[in-house]
This record gives structure tokens, sequence and C-alpha cells, in this order.
């Protein structure tokens, strides 16, 4: 689980940066931008959620 | 690279003497809020961490990091060119200290980077081994922060996304909100996850044992400090970073008081609703969160907007806690919250208030999304792999004799008496 969160993470920069760089027009750009971070924040919640530790080990 | 006026340069120097007392500030408040035990250590790590940090930075960092204008790898895509990294001369060749554009962005750096190399050794207290604290605080220094650096300050892709794609004024960031703040927190944040909560921390059942810190005075003595150095950090970031006039001083000393006021006086309401009584070290960390959340835009907001950016600031800080406390992870100082969580806070809060040009907040969210999806991986992949060769936990039983004992030989305060809080669990 940790590793895809990681991919996501970087997954959302790249959709980011790709829409900076190759659509022109504001409003898709934006909504480009937008969805990459929502990808960003749902790799973030998967890396959260793998370092969580099991009951027994806390 | 524009040249300073006299006022400029001697205000210039002037806020740059005072931004040391921001890092000694942190020092206090992250020993502060430690376990009596292990205090000479966390000092003597705030002094190592900048050293080696100031060391990393002058050999290789600055390099990477580069000025705007100057030499730098880029790559080319539809057009448009991409800095990703600075390509000056290791070792300072080339920089002259004579008080020029450079050399004070130089010795603003310098400070600069020993701040954000403070910043983990908040969340990884009473457990975090000395050494690798200083191995960790050179892949800080030489790698991820010159990296940012170089994207929001010197000439990179962030900092040209206002002239390259239209969206305002670039990627502002005046004060190292992401640069120094973000870039510290999230570092902050790998480290409680590959270090672990301390002994006892939780429960088996999820719950989380309070372990409060040992000298409250030390905490809110750091925030006294802390101020003095953030009002420099922001001046002179202001002048150096965003070409701004001397005669905005007043206006950055206004706001940075206003937003870290109201943060604390926020935390100090929120905490005394939920808990029934005002929480000195969560208004300690609220009062820090203000003047991280602020410093991104103080030159360029109005007061009123200021006021707003330390209200969110100062509820952010308590929830943020309490939510890091229940998903299990361990920061003793609050360093995710105040450092990584505020920062955040005062990127966006940027791309919101301020107007003078359509599309700052695309590239606000630009930068907070190079911060998530690079720096972030980036930092934690690089303190894993260190990890792997040297084990940067400190071993059960130095946890348990105090990280003084174990690591130095000696205590910060031999002839009274230390909590025994560990034995509790």
């Amino acid at each position: 689980m940790k590793p895809a969160g990681f991919l996501l993470l970087v997954a959302g920069f790249v959709l980011v940066a790709s829409a900076l760089a190759l659509l022109p027009s504001a409003a898709a750009r934006n909504a480009f931008m937008l969805a990459g971070l929502a990808v960003e924040i749902l790799g973030f919640g998967l890396v959260f959620r793998a370092h969580l530790p099991p009951r027994g080990e806390r | 690279m524009q040249t300073l006026s006299g006022n400029a340069l001697v205000i210039c120097i002037f806020s740059i003497i005072l931004v040391p007392l921001a890092g000694t500030g942190l020092a206090l408040i992250n020993t502060g809020l430690g376990r009596s035990r292990s205090a000479a250590h966390a000092m003597l790590s705030a002094l190592c961490a900048v050293a080696v940090a100031a060391f990393v930075y002058f050999v290789i960092g600055f390099a990477w990091q580069g000025v705007y204008g100057g030499p730098a790898h880029s790559f080319t895509v539809a057009g448009k060119s991409w800095s990703w990294l600075g390509a000056d001369r290791f070792m300072l060749r080339g920089v002259t200290f004579d008080g020029s554009t450079i050399s004070l962005i130089v010795c603003l750096q310098f400070f600069s980077v020993g701040l954000a190399a403070q910043i983990p050794l908040g969340s990884g207290a009473d457990r975090w081994r000395l050494r690798a604290i200083c191995a960790s605080s050179a892949l800080l220094a030489g790698v991820t922060y010159p990296l940012f650096a170089h994207w929001a300050w010197g000439g990179g892709w962030l900092s040209q996304l206002g002239m390259q794609f239209g969206l305002g004024n670039g990627f502002i960031d005046v004060g190292g909100a992401g640069a120094i703040q973000v870039v510290g927190g999230l570092t902050a944040l790998s480290m409680t996850w590959i270090l672990g909560a301390r002994h006892g921390k939780f429960e088996p059942s999820g719950m989380s044992a309070a372990v409060p810190g040992h000298n409250t005075v030390f905490v809110l003595l750091g925030c006294m400090l802390a101020f003095l150095g953030w009002l420099g950090l922001d001046t002179a970031g202001a002048i150096l970073f965003a070409a701004a006039e001397p005669t905005r001083i007043v206006l950055i000393a206004v706001n940075n008081l206003l937003a870290a006021g109201t943060a604390m006086v926020s935390s100090v309401i929120l905490t005394g609703v939920r808990f029934g009584k005002p929480d000195a070290s969560l208004a300690a960390n609220g009062f820090i969160c203000g003047l991280v959340a602020v410093s991104c835009s103080c030159a360029m907001i109005s007061p009123l907007f200021a006021i707003a950016i330390g209200m969110v600031a100062g509820l952010i800080v308590p929830l943020s806690v309490e939510w890091l406390d229940r998903l299990l992870v361990d920061d003793p100082g609050g360093a995710i919250s105040v450092h990584a969580v505020g920062g955040l806070w005062g990127l966006l809060a940027a791309g919101l208030f301020v107007h003078n040009k359509p599309g700052q907040w695309a590239a606000q969210l630009a930068g907070v999304a190079a911060l998530l999806g690079v720096i972030f991986p980036l930092t934690y992949g690089l303190n894993w792999l260190l990890n792997l060769v040297y084990r940067q936990r400190v071993s059960l039983d130095g946890e348990r004799h105090g990280l003084d004992m174990h690591e130095l030989g000696a205590g910060a305060y031999p002839e009274s008496a230390q909590s025994n809080d560990f034995l509790h669990h």
C-alpha cells in the first residue's frame, strides 16, 4: 500500500505539471490541476494508512 | 539580479542578522516540549543540525539552488523552458562577499537552511540518534531544500509560472512558508514514520498517552525569540526575493504580529473550549503557526487578511495535533502541524488573498502539488534509505535512560529530579 501511495503522489504531480505544460485553456488547465491535487490527496491518505501499525505492535 | 539601494542594503543586512533568533526559538520550543532527560541532547542536536546544514549547503546546496538569472539545468516542453536545478559552482566559488545581492542571498540562505534542518527535530524528539540527525540534516541541506528553493527562489519553474504561463506573479513564497517550513515539516512527517512512536505513547487499543513537555517556559520564551527571527526572515526575503521596497518593513512587522497574535488567541479559545482550560504548548504552537502561515505573503496583503490567515492557522494547530494523534503519528514538538500544515495553509492563503494579477491561486496550487508530489516522496525516500544503512532510532534502553545519558553521558539537569514518565508505561 505504501509504494502505491507514493506512486499516486508522484502521479498527481505529473498531472499538474502536464496540465501546466500542455493545456492552453485556463478552464481545462485548472480542472486538471485540481484533479492532480485530488490524486495527491488520495496518495497521501494511502501512505498514512500504510503507516498505521497493527494493533498488536502499538 | 537587482542592485539594492543604500537603505535597502542596511535594512536587509540587519534583517538577516535577526534570522538566527528564529532557530534559537525553535530549539527552545523543541527542547521544552521534549522530556527533561533528553534536554541537552535536543539543544546539541539543534546546533549540530545547523552546523551540518551550513557545511553541506556551502559545498553543494547553494550550487544546486542557484540564483535568479544564474546558470541552471533546464528542459523544454511545448516550447516552454523548465528550469529544475541550479548549476552554479560548488563551494560558493565565484561568489564575492561584498554586500552584493547574491552575497546577501547566500547569507540569508545559510540561516534559512539551518532553520529548515531544525524543524524535524521536534517530531523526532526523545528517540532520534545524534549522528542520524546530522546525516538527515545533510540530506535536507544538500538535496531537498536546494531543489525546492531553486524552484521557488532561484529562477526555477515555479517562479517562472507568471511569465511563462500567465499565472499571477508566479509562485509566491516571500518568507519561506514552502521552501523552509513545508520542506522541514514534510521531513518531520517522514521521520515520525521512519522512527516510530515513543515507547508507551500509544496503548494497544490506539489510545494516546499524554506526554507533556518538561519546560513550558522554554517553549514560550522560544516563541518570543522566534518572532524576532521571523521579522528578519520575512523582511529579508521580501527585499531579496520579491523586490519589495524597504518601507514595506512596516507592513511586514504589523502583519506578522497580527497573524501570530490572532493565531495564538484562536488556539487559546479553541483549547479552552475543548479541554476546559487553555493549553499553553498548543497556544505557543499556534503562535508559531501564525508566523509560518503569514510568512508566504506578508509583504503583499493587508492586515485584515493577515488576521484571517492567523485565525485559521490558530485553529489548524490543535485540530491537526489531535488528528495526527488519532492516526498514531507521534510528533512531540508539533512540527508537522505547525510547519507542514501551517505552511501549506499559508501557500494556499496567498493564492486567495494576493489579487494583483489573475491566476495566482493556480501558481500556489502548483507549488503545493510540487511539495506533496516531489519533495515529500524524495525526503521520505532519502531518509528511509539512510535508515537502512544506519539505524536512526535509539535503542529501547537508550530511550528508557534518556538521550542525555545514553548519547552524551551527562544530563542537562544533573542536580534536579527528572520525571519518570517512561516507567508508567
